[in-house]
């Protein structure tokens, strides 16, 4: 597999040389107008040549708007195109995210890009190799049935001496081969009445197959967006205001007259750049520039607090109810033993460890854009309607950036380098500083949750009451960007909501409910607590109240935790199988918690969650040693079971857990964003600080395989039940229940007071 | 604006820029250098890192003058792809990253502590490279990529056994 950029017309050539073309506008939309009819909509969809090329030496190119993000994506994407079309892996080339040689299929998001984008890949190709089978049928005059595909060569079964391979049957030229495409996005469903390969046949699906990208990240040969260098480009850096709708009252730009090299102090609407010659220069001229802010019409909340409290009391503009059976009344009224309480989700950060960057390179009506978007059609768009141009004359080209979690969805950098560039008339490297990362990140919201839950004299649970309050995702949704809110577009829509599993569904329980209540959240004056999805958002927060819950609802009746969740799994086996597996390798010991040998000052405990995110089932069972004295924390082992069905990569998966499994280590103890009327506190990694070497755990993994269903999202879902398997683990160690994230020493120390 | 003399993975190199300029922004945009990256500029996250005279320096906060009449190597300066040095080979037998943006600094951080200490402990590699940022969470995979490249035995610190569900047969 590849990842470099070619032209339709390099790649039909099929010269094996692989170009790195920084294809500016003009030569590679010309080139598909003539061969695929470019319209401002993009490809067609339903014509073959859209998704994959064959070139004369066998190379086999796949055009797909999905991304690979840092999780390994695109060379699992290249593994199934590969084991479809019987052809070698480093035969596949993956072209991604060119918005002039792709197909939208939705942004890449939520680690269900080999669930959705997989599929339409798989099927597309093949529908190539059904075509290729038809053509080898008359050249080699034989049936279709009686034909054979070894590493791309066709041959006659009985008679393996005639043969012929894919380029030399179609290489250099077009499928002209209609397909069905029906639908958009991720529910795009690509050549769907095509038979594809059985999986128990698969010989690459399936394999550890190592990742083609890392290697050069190693050495410093990749090309990250940040990289990209065009001729003539100079350098931006933004000047954010304490929010969006506070206009610059004044711009002295003699503040910043001793600094060389600056070429533009960029004013437009209340936004404010300066485009500079060197980095260097645009750095500190940002620093330097006096402008002076009118005041925001609305504060900022005065803190957490006054979050919690506005969650609390606002009423909820949509509710999502994803279970509500029996009835809750009758439940409580026959439950002997009843429990309730609330539990306190932070904002967080997606924190990227690259801060955003672009190029943009905006001549007349017409616009070139290098970014890392999650979203390479969605940021076209946005950009697009920020400079009034339409959307077919600007040409994306998806670079990849740091790993984001998320948060380029809302790929806010790209305007600001869009607005630069055409003011400059020139191409604008942008690069926001930490602190603009920091403050204007589209937050993962807070979330505050209730619940209520009811059990009968024999401490079966009879009434589950579960409500989560929390925030849509403002920057979400196609909504406007920071430079289009900075220029008079505002938001259309209420944000997209922040989902509603985890919250005990995994459970059959006889009077259950659970609400996701929508709290309408700030956009007119969009302040640097807007929100958007952050890793499996919404979840986090969920299965932490929910399955702490639960441990204490066991806990107040003596019972297992392992065995006691064993009781409300009805149904599909695969929970109660993560469950089992996690508890089996983690050796876990039936007994209540917490353990009564608790007297020494640092105590141990270990502690279990479950979760289904998506279809996809996690298990975790952590360990912990909790200082008595200090309140510190320390998370030694984390095990942890994982079914997504079909597992196309599984060191690949293997990798995205450990790092999912770090990131909720690192979000349980340590991640909170603060603020105060000014403004976001945590401006640098020493005040949002996140997990280190020193605080990391040791990781146990148990993959489960199944071939016979389809591959589901894999990876993210294992950041789902660590918080919760923490707060339990530090119930057992010491007997105090942490309802408020982050652990921090402070609240384990209060908590073992109350 | 000044000429600037720099020595940088075996080459004399000069540049003509502001000598309190952060010497990552003359290795990234005047020598076109891609392994060290800009990820804070602040000296906490460690991606800028390079190393001058054998020492681990955060290149973000160190103004190309005191780079002057020292020896530089970047992670260009260790390896290609083509002829990796054995730590990044180590890195790529290991599959030690996700997005790989943070890699820059903790091979060479590692590069740094393995000159050092040649066969250092996993208590000795995470105190080497605490300060580094890896927000993807490569950690564990970073770890046994030291142990290898030192020759000593990656410990057991993910054994990920794959097992195969009940329903599989
Ligand atoms: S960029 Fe230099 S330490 Fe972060
Ligand atoms: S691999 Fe992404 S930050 Fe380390």
């Amino acid at each position: 597999m590849n990842t470099k950029t070619i032209s339709r017309r390099d790649l039909l050539k099929g010269s094996g040389a692989l170009i790195v073309s920084f294809s500016f506008f003009g030569t590679a939309s010309q080139l598909l107008a003539q061969s695929t009819g470019l319209s401002d909509d993009g490809l067609d969809p339903t014509s073959l040549d859209s998704w994959i090329a064959v070139a004369q030496d066998g190379n086999i190119t796949v055009f797909t708007g999905k991304v690979e993000l840092g999780t390994g994506v695109v060379t699992a994407l290249a593994q199934i195109v590969a084991e479809e079309l019987d052809v070698p892996f480093n035969k596949v080339h993956m072209d991604m995210g060119d918005t002039a040689k792709t197909i939208d299929q939705g942004v890449t998001a939520a680690s269900r890009t080999v669930e959705r984008g997989g599929p339409q890949l798989r099927q597309a190709s093949a529908a190539a190799r059904q075509e290729l089978l038809k053509l080898a049928s008359g050249r080699l005059d034989a049936p279709v049935d009686k034909l054979t595909v070894t590493d791309g060569v066709v041959s006659v079964v009985d008679n393996p001496a005639r043969k012929i391979s894919y380029g030399n049957l179609l290489g250099g030229k077009r499928f002209n081969v209609k397909i069905v495409a029906a639908g958009v996005g991720w529910d795009m469903k690509v050549a769907p009445g095509i038979p594809a390969k059985n999986p128990k046949d698969y010989k690459i699906v399936g394999t550890s197959v190592p990742r083609i990208d890392l290697p050069e990240k190693f050495t410093g040969e990749f090309t990250f967006t940040q990289d990209v260098r065009v001729p003539g480009m100079l350098h931006g850096r933004v000047v954010r205001p304490t929010t969006t709708v506070s206009k610059p009252v004044s711009v002295d730009e003699s503040s910043i007259r001793q600094i060389p090299d600056i070429v533009k102090v960029v004013k437009e609407g209340s936004f404010v750049g300066v485009v500079a010659k060197t980095e260097w220069a645009a750095i500190q001229a940002a620093r330097t520039l006096k402008v002076t802010w009118s005041a925001p019409s609305k504060k900022l909340p005065a803190g957490p607090d006054e979050v919690f409290n506005y969650l609390r009391d606002t009423k909820s503009f949509k509710d999502t109810i994803p279970v509500n059976r029996g009835n809750l009344d009758a439940g409580f009224s026959q439950a002997s033993k009843k429990f309730e309480a609330n539990y306190h989700w932070p904002f967080q950060l997606h924190g990227m460890m690259a801060p955003s960057c672009a190029v943009a390179d905006v001549q007349g009506d017409k616009a070139t854009i290098w970014t890392g978007t999650q979203g390479p059609f969605r940021t076209r768009d946005a950009v697009a309607k920020l400079l009034s141009i339409p959307k077919g004359n600007v040409h994306l080209l998806y670079r990849e950036s740091s790993g984001s979690y998320g948060r380029l969805e809302a790929d806010d950098v790209a305007e600001d380098a869009a607005l630069m560039s055409r003011a400059v008339g020139k191409p604008v490297r942008v690069q926001w500083m930490r602190e603009n990362e920091h403050a204007w990140d589209p937050k993962g919201p807070s979330q505050y949750l209730t619940i209520r839950a009811g059990a009968d004299a024999q401490g079966n649970l009879i009434a589950w009451d579960f409500m989560d309050r929390s925030f849509p995702w403002t920057a979400a949704e196609g909504n406007a960007l920071l430079a289009s809110n900075q220029t008079g577009l505002r938001a259309t829509n209420p944000g997209f909501l922040n989902g509603a599993s985890g919250g005990g569904q995994v459970y059959t329980i006889e009077n259950q409910k659970v609400v996701a209540a929508s709290i309408p959240w700030v956009q007119e004056d969009e302040w640097p607590l807007r929100t958007s999805n952050l890793r499996a958002p919404g979840d986090l927060a969920r299965v932490f109240a929910s399955e702490c819950f639960l441990d204490e609802v066991a806990s107040s009746l003596g019972m297992d935790p392992v065995q006691y969740r064993l009781r409300y799994i009805t149904g599909d086996k695969r929970p109660a199988e993560v469950l089992l597996a996690a508890a089996k390798k983690s050796g876990w010991v039936e007994r209540p918690s917490p353990t009564l040998s608790s007297g020494k000052q640092k105590a141990t405990g270990r502690g279990v969650a479950l979760a289904n995110r998506a279809n996809t089932m996690i298990a975790a069972v952590a360990e912990v040693e909790v200082d008595k004295a200090t309140g510190q924390v320390a998370v030694q082992r984390i095990t942890l079971a994982h079914d997504c069905g079909l597992i196309v990569n599984p060191d690949g998966l293997k990798n995205q857990i450990e790092g999912n499994i770090m990131q909720g280590v690192s979000r349980a103890l340590l991640e909170e964003v603060l603020w105060d009327e000014n403004g976001v506190k945590n401006l640098d990694w020493g005040s949002y600080p996140v997990v280190s070497y020193e605080q990391i755990p040791d990781v146990e993994i148990v993959l489960i395989d199944r071939p016979e269903m389809p591959a589901l999202g894999g990876g993210e879902a294992s950041i789902v039940p660590i918080t919760a398997a923490i707060g339990n683990a530090i119930f057992d160690a010491v007997g105090a229940r942490l309802r408020q994230v982050p652990y921090t020493p402070q609240r384990v120390l209060g908590a073992l007071k109350a | 604006m000044a000429q600037i003399s720099l020595h940088v993975n075996g080459k004399n190199r000069v540049v003509n820029t502001d000598p309190g300029t952060p010497l990552l922004y003359v290795l990234r945009d005047d020598l076109e250098l891609h392994g060290p990256r800009f990820g804070c500029g602040l000296g906490q996250c460690g991606a800028c890192t390079v190393l001058m005279d054998g020492n681990a320096v955060r290149s973000c906060i160190l103004p190309v003058s005191a780079a002057q009449k020292r020896s530089i190597t970047t992670l260009e300066g260790l390896g290609s792809v083509a002829r990796p040095h054995p730590l990044q080979a180590a890195f790529i037998e290991e599959q030690a990253a996700q997005c790989g943006y943070c890699m820059n600094g903790m091979v060479m951080g590692a590069k740094a502590l393995l000159d050092k200490n040649p066969h250092p402990t996993p208590a000795e590699i995470k105190h080497a490279l605490n300060n580094y940022i890896c927000r993807c969470g490569s950690h564990l995979r970073v770890i046994r990529a030291i142990q290898r490249a030192s020759g000593s035995q990656p410990g057991k610190l993910i054994t990920g056994a794959v097992s195969t569900s009940s329903s599989r047969g």
